[in-house]
């Protein structure tokens, strides 16, 4: 007959049990994510970010702008209305971290891109009051003032890859990423071209409005406008994610 | 100091409980003052002062960090390390190590606030350090679990106190989750940045997992081992029911991992496994209740403590939040509630009855019982427990009402529609009507912060006045003797 009481006189068997009670949650919850196939579904147009935008991704998390802004629209008729399709696993597949959130103390930014211009968000980035008058948000005036530091811009680049984002070294990495994204984006994710590419795109997107030097400014307006653009969903019949929810 | 109660300085390690208690105030002090500057941000934006360290989101981590691994993680060491060594009947294992672990925990809450303010984060919930300070916590914590599992193996008692196993659930389930959590590669050798090793949905739910349960294990089941010893010890009675003790144990270690999943309905993540972890949380109210019932019903008997002493009344109450914010949560945790509820003040609001109600007032109950004890003393002022007492609990109240009603009714603007189909309210009209809750919060947040500085004071009179008399007796025995 099993007695409490011998656990309760060693803790050798005390520590094993609770081992035991505190690791099945965890193993049944957590392993089959990464082994069901259609955890993640495959989606047309979700790619890496490009290294302009992926500095202003650090800069998001810089700033924990995810204590106040969600990136994941649920499937609810009114926020389709208010954000646009409800988010997909796969257009998050290459954040590392996740930028979910758990708290709207502003709307959500799953697709903010491209709602607004660049001069929208770098005015509101500077001081948001002038763009929306209640607003709580803090002002960011450093942005606009602060150099990109795009220095290790490779390095951060390559922890990427090395945690799976298929940013590609190699010559052979970068044939599947043309056959995989196309030969625009593929040259973007080459990690030796990065900071080339980096100040290429700042240029030519101007986000900030000054082509004299890379601001942090560009980097996250950059990142902002991508967000929530890669899906084309006029592509997709409406009932086509249904079935991996 | 030295001549405090000198039989039990031999035969105990009180040195350490001593360090851990005055830094579990301090951190009190600091982390509640950063959280009533974040929330007053948030009703009055000015107070941001384009100061990029003290932004909003730079300092939440600070606040959150502070409390829960400065003030709960401290008070925790503190109560772990008396507890274990009273219930053993002998001298904590290595003080060495122990007051490694002191060191090594204070320089971590350290680093991990400079570094928030800097910019550095990971960006996950609770888990914001980046990884250097992850390796440092990752050593402290196996140092601590050693002290604590070698001390238990040199007791002179056959049995291992209930209270243990909670401490023991705590501080493997902390190990786990803290582990994988926070896998990630850095930049380089030399860059204090890093990118987790998971993406997307399997990172998310990670976070959650670890999320939920820093709220189960840390908060929560280490907590009960806190009070399965000082309640039965400031009652005067024995726990009520043993075999309860057992069974919500192992339901509550078990149980709890299953459902940080809740955390992430509606989105992304599949719906079985949100659906399953929903299924638990309800699961979970058993073996939360049971907890609530043994600690509470451990007074029966005995009510009239509750008119008379202070101390007791923070316990009782302590339990009865747990009670409601036990129901609460997995009321939340139902698929039709959450959509209401998740992303808005709603969850703040729960969190801060579970932190401030729960675990910040049975903290508050212990130490008025350790404190006396340790310095060999009375407290200074029983009068000023009391009134630490109500400003507490005013300030909870004031707290998770104003986000109560803050929370249900994001909620509803956002998803309110008027005649024509079309969305009633714009987002930004949802901030405006906050303001007045804000405000009330951060008052709510005043009036507790203000209890704290009170106790604080009370403390730092108590121990002031007991080195006093320890000093007397040590340099003039004999005007000593004669007082």
């Amino acid at each position: 007959m099993f007695k409490h009481e011998w656990i309760e006189k060693n803790v050798g068997i005390m520590l094993v049990a609770i081992m035991l009670a505190i690791s099945i949650g965890g193993m049944v919850e957590i392993t089959p994510l990464f082994f069901i196939k259609d955890t993640v579904e495959k989606v047309a147009g979700v790619r890496p970010y490009t290294p302009l935008e992926s500095r202003g991704r650090d800069i998001y998390v810089r700033e924990g702008c995810y204590l106040c802004h969600s990136q994941m629209i649920r499937p609810f008729r009114d926020e389709a209305l208010r954000y646009g399709h409800y988010s997909l696993a796969a257009e998050s597949q290459y954040d590392h971290p996740f930028q979910w959130g758990s708290k709207r103390t502003g709307p959500d930014l799953a697709r903010v891109g491209k709602k607004y211009s660049n001069e929208w968000h770098v005015q509101h980035l500077n001081d948001p009051k002038s763009m929306v008058p209640a607003s709580v948000m803090p002002r960011y005036p450093w942005l606009l003032t602060t150099p990109l530091d795009y220095s290790d811009v490779t390095d951060r680049l390559k922890a990427l890859r090395q945690v799976g984002v298929p940013y590609s070294l190699t010559q052979g990495e970068y044939d599947r990423n043309v056959k995989e994204f196309g030969a625009d984006v593929a040259k973007m994710l080459h990690i030796p071209d990065a900071q080339k590419n980096l100040i290429a795109q700042a240029q030519a997107g101007n986000y900030d409005g000054d082509r004299s030097n890379v601001s942090e400014m560009d980097a996250l307006v950059a990142y902002l406008q991508v967000l929530g653009t890669m899906v084309d969903f006029s592509k997709y019949d409406n009932d086509e994610f249904v079935k991996f929810r | 100091m030295a001549a405090v109660g000198v039989a039990s300085a031999e035969q105990y390690n009180y040195d350490i409980v001593r360090k851990f208690t005055i830094m579990a105030l301090v951190w009190g002090a600091v982390g509640m003052l950063a959280g009533v500057y974040v929330a007053s941000e948030l009703a009055w934006p000015f107070l941001n002062f384009d100061v990029a360290y003290i932004t909003f989101g730079r300092l939440r981590p600070v606040h959150t960090s502070a409390v829960i691994f400065g003030f709960g993680g401290s008070a925790l060491f503190a109560t772990s390390y008396y507890v274990v060594q009273r219930t053993c009947q002998t001298r904590l294992f290595s003080d060495g190590m122990a007051s490694f672990t002191f060191w090594g925990w204070q320089a971590i809450i350290v680093l991990a606030a400079i570094s928030y303010m800097l910019g550095y984060s990971q960006s996950r919930e609770y888990a914001e350090m980046e990884w250097p300070i992850d390796i440092l916590i990752e050593i402290v914590w196996v140092a601590y679990l050693i002290v604590f599992v070698a001390t238990i193996m040199k007791r002179r008692q056959p049995h291992i106190y209930v209270a243990n196993w909670f401490y023991l659930s705590f501080i493997l389930a902390t190990a786990l989750l803290h582990t994988f959590n926070n896998l990630a590669v850095p930049v380089s050798l030399f860059s204090m940045k890093s990118y987790s090793l998971f993406a997307g949905t399997q990172d998310a739910m990670t976070q959650w997992w670890y999320g939920h349960n820093a709220v189960g294990f840390f908060l929560t089941a280490a907590f009960l081992g806190m009070m399965y010893y000082f309640v039965p010890k400031q009652a005067g009675r024995p726990i009520y029911s043993y075999r309860l003790s057992i069974v919500h144990f192992w339901a509550l270690s078990f149980l709890y991992m299953w459902v940080g999943a809740h955390h992430l309905h509606w989105t992304a993540l599949p719906d079985w496994t949100s659906t399953l972890a929903a299924t638990f949380s309800i699961m979970l109210l058993l073996p939360s209740w049971g907890g609530m019932i043994n600690g509470i019903m451990t007074l029966s008997g005995a009510w009239d403590k509750l008119r008379t002493d202070p101390i007791m009344r923070f316990m009782i109450v302590a339990l009865s939040f747990y009670g409601m914010s036990t129901f609460e949560g997995p009321m939340m945790s139902l698929k039709d509630v959450n959509a209401l509820s998740h992303y808005t003040d709603w969850t703040v609001g729960h969190v801060h009855s579970g932190a401030l109600g729960w675990v910040a007032m049975i903290t508050f109950g212990s130490l008025y019982h350790l404190i006396p004890k340790l310095w060999d003393t009375r407290m200074y002022s029983e009068k000023l427990i009391g009134i630490h007492f109500w400003l507490a609990t005013i300030g909870v109240l004031l707290y998770i009402t104003a986000m109560w009603i803050s929370g249900i009714m994001q909620g509803l603007m956002w998803r309110a529609f008027d005649d024509f189909g079309n969305l009633q309210y714009s987002f930004v009209e949802s901030v405006a009507a906050m303001h007045p809750f804000y405000a009330m919060r951060a008052i709510g947040g005043m009036f507790f912060l203000t209890g704290m500085l009170l106790m604080i004071f009370n403390a730092f009179m108590t121990i002031s006045r007991a080195n006093r008399n320890v000093s007397v007796a040590v340099l003039n025995p004999a005007r000593a003797a004669a007082a």
